[in-house]
C-alpha cells in the first residue's frame, strides 16, 4: 500500500556516547604542566668589583655536598632526613642562640615590627655530585622555608602561606627571606 | 477522533540530531587544548628527579628547554656515554647556550622577554660539573630565571 519509509537509525543515544567519552578523557587526561624547583641565579659579577665584606660566621649555614653525596653541615656529618630540621632551626633561631644568626628589627607591614633573621644558607657542591643528591638539598632547604612560611602564615592569619592574598605573602616573604647562595663548586672528587 | 490519529505514523520518531555538531565540536576543542605538542624529540636518556616542593611553570611561551644526560644508545657511537647537552634537536656544548639563549630572546615579545625562564631538564644521575657550567654560561647571558625541572615525589627522596 503507502510507500516504505527507510528507517533512519536511532541517533539519539549519539550525544549520551559523546558525552561519556568527554567525561572519560577528561578524567583521564593529564595537562603536562612542567614543574620545577624555582630558583634566581645571581647576576654576573662584573671584573672589577670588589669583593662584598663577609659575613659573620654565626649568620651562615654552610652545607657542603662532596663527590659521594654526603652531606656536611656547619662541620658536622648529616643526613639528608635531618636537614630541614636543622635549617629551620637556624632560620627561626627561636631562643635568640649566640650560635645562630642575628636579626635585625624590620618594619613589615602587618606585624609592625618584627625581628627579621640575617641567616644565609650556604650551599657548595663538587662537580662529581650527583644531581639528585643537589635537587633534594636544595628541596629540603626550600621545604624548611616554606614549612615555616605556613607557620607563620597558620598563626597569624590562620591560613596556609599559599591561601593567602599577595599583600600578605609578601610581607611573610620579607620575615622569611629565601636566602640560598651558592658558591663556585670544587672539583674535590674527579671526574 | 484526532486522538488516535498519531497512531497512523510509522514507528517512533526520529530524535533531531541537530546537536550532535555541537558536541563534536566540543570534544575538538578540549583536545585542541589541551593537548600540548611534544617539543622536542629526546635524544639523551632523561629520567628527572623527585623533589616536593614543586611550583608550575605557567606560561609555556615563557620557558626554554635546556636538556642535560647521556645521549641514547644509539647516539653512542657518535656522541659518547659523557653527559651531553641538548638544545632544540641538536646535541651543544656550553658555548653554545649563550647564542641559544639571546635567540630564543629574540623570538620572544619585547615585553616577555624579562621573564624568560630557563627550565633544566637534566637527568638524576648526571654530575653536578655540567650544570653548573650550564648555570654559568646561563649567568653570563643573563637568562637568571631558571627551574630545576623535577617529578612529584610522593615521599621524601632519599
Amino acid at each position: 500500500m503507502g510507500k516504505r519509509e527507510i528507517q533512519e537509525v536511532n541517533a539519539g543515544s549519539m550525544a549520551d556516547i559523546a558525552f561519556l567519552l568527554l567525561i572519560f578523557f577528561l578524567v583521564t587526561t593529564t595537562m603536562d604542566t612542567d614543574s620545577g624547583l624555582s630558583r634566581m641565579l645571581p647576576p654576573p659579577v662584573p671584573p672589577n668589583e670588589e669583593t662584598p665584606p663577609p659575613i659573620k660566621d654565626r649568620n651562615v649555614f654552610e652545607v657542603l655536598i662532596n663527590a659521594q653525596n654526603r652531606l656536611l653541615v656547619e662541620n658536622e656529618p648529616m643526613e639528608l632526613s635531618e636537614l630541614r630540621e636543622a635549617a629551620k632551626e637556624f632560620i627561626e633561631n627561636p631562643m635568640n642562640d649566640q650560635s645562630l644568626p642575628e636579626k635585625a628589627e624590620k618594619e613589615v607591614e602587618y606585624f609592625g615590627v618584627y625581628p627579621v633573621t640575617k641567616g644565609v644558607i650556604s650551599l657548595q657542591n663538587d662537580n662529581g655530585t650527583q644531581y639528585q643528591m643537589y635537587l633534594s638539598v636544595q628541596n629540603e632547604l626550600a621545604a624548611a622555608y616554606n614549612e615555616l612560611r605556613d607557620e607563620l602564615a597558620q598563626s597569624k592569619f590562620g591560613k596556609k602561606f599559599d591561601e593567602l592574598e599577595d599583600d600578605k605573602q609578601d610581607a611573610i616573604r620579607d620575615i622569611y627571606p629565601q636566602k640560598i647562595s651558592e658558591a663556585e663548586p670544587k672539583n674535590i672528587g674527579g671526574k | 477522533m484526532a486522538k488516535f490519529r498519531k497512531k497512523k505514523g510509522s514507528g517512533q520518531q526520529a530524535i533531531s540530531t541537530a546537536s550532535l555538531p555541537d558536541i563534536v565540536f566540543m570534544l575538538l576543542f578540549f583536545f585542541m587544548v589541551s593537548t600540548s605538542m611534544k617539543e622536542v624529540s629526546l635524544k639523551i636518556q632523561l629520567k628527572q628527579p623527585e623533589a616536593t616542593e614543586l611550583s608550575k611553570l605557567e606560561k609555556k611561551s615563557l620557558v626554554t628547554y635546556i636538556y642535560v644526560g647521556v645521549p641514547q644508545r644509539q647516539y653512542q657511537t657518535t656522541f659518547g656515554s659523557e653527559p651531553r647537552l641538548q638544545l632544540n634537536d641538536q646535541f651543544a656544548t656550553v658555548d653554545d647556550i649563550r647564542n641559544y639563549i639571546a635567540q630564543e630572546r629574540e623570538s620572544m615579545r619585547e615585553s616577555d622577554r624579562s621573564k624568560m625562564t630557563v627550565s633544566i631538564k637534566a637527568d638524576y644521575d648526571t654530575p653536578m660539573g655540567i650544570i653548573t657550567d650550564v648555570k654559568q654560561a646561563l649567568r653570563d647571558a643573563q637568562a637568571l630565571k631558571i627551574s630545576y625541572s623535577a617529578r612529584k615525589a610522593n615521599k621524601v627522596p632519599m
